[in-house]
């Protein structure tokens, strides 16, 4: 197993479409950076056949530190959950088989 | 926001790159990241997040209907872990 980072992404995009390898870098981060100002703004973004990205707003509630037993309150906080679009899924358990 | 609105707003700010171009790029990333889980891949977007694959082990599973027991076969999930950076900023204001 191997880990893919931002490199991986510009050099597929620069393999994929004619520009430098410098503007595929910066393609790739302004699409990353356009999903994330969209989710902070609290609008989900949903790529199909990909999976959805839904900001959720979580309730403040009392927490406890499992080590000391001490109470403390935990704010309420907005919170990002990725929900995996079925094509995905199934993309990924057909590799087990 | 979709895919499409996506590509339109990257179009948008990109005004020297035809549509179609821009279509691909956005397909590539996702379709790069896709193929990265399916292989059982990490991708870490430091910042932004990380995606991995999980496994989750054969178990008996129930019908809830029925109360029949059937037997659910080991399956991996991808799963998406927020960046601290994008995370604080969630949170901000």
């Amino acid at each position: 197993m191997s880990t893919k980072t931002r490199a991986d992404l510009s050099e597929a995009v620069y393999q994929e479409v004619g520009l430098s390898r410098n503007e595929s870098a910066e393609l790739v981060e302004s699409v990353l950076d356009e999903i994330a100002d969209c989710l902070v703004s609290g609008d989900n973004v949903k790529i199909s056949s990909f999976g959805s990205f839904l900001v959720r707003d979580k309730r403040g509630r009392i927490g406890r530190n499992p080590k000391t037993g001490e109470e403390v309150p935990i704010e309420p906080r907005r919170v990002l959950t990725f929900r995996p679009s079925q094509v995905l899924r199934e993309r990924i358990n057909a590799r087990s088989k | 926001m979709i895919k499409s609105e996506l590509i339109a707003k990257m179009v948008e700010n990109n005004p020297h790159l035809y549509q179609r171009d821009v279509e691909r790029i956005v397909g590539t990333i996702f379709d790069e990241i896709s193929t990265a889980l399916a292989k059982g891949d990490r991708v870490e977007l430091r910042g932004f997040g990380a995606f991995s694959v999980k496994c989750r082990p054969a178990r008996t599973g129930r019908n809830p209907r029925t109360g029949e027991t059937v037997e659910v076969e080991e399956k991996f999930v991808p799963y998406f872990k927020t960046g601290k950076d994008l995370r604080q900023k969630l949170n901000k204001g």
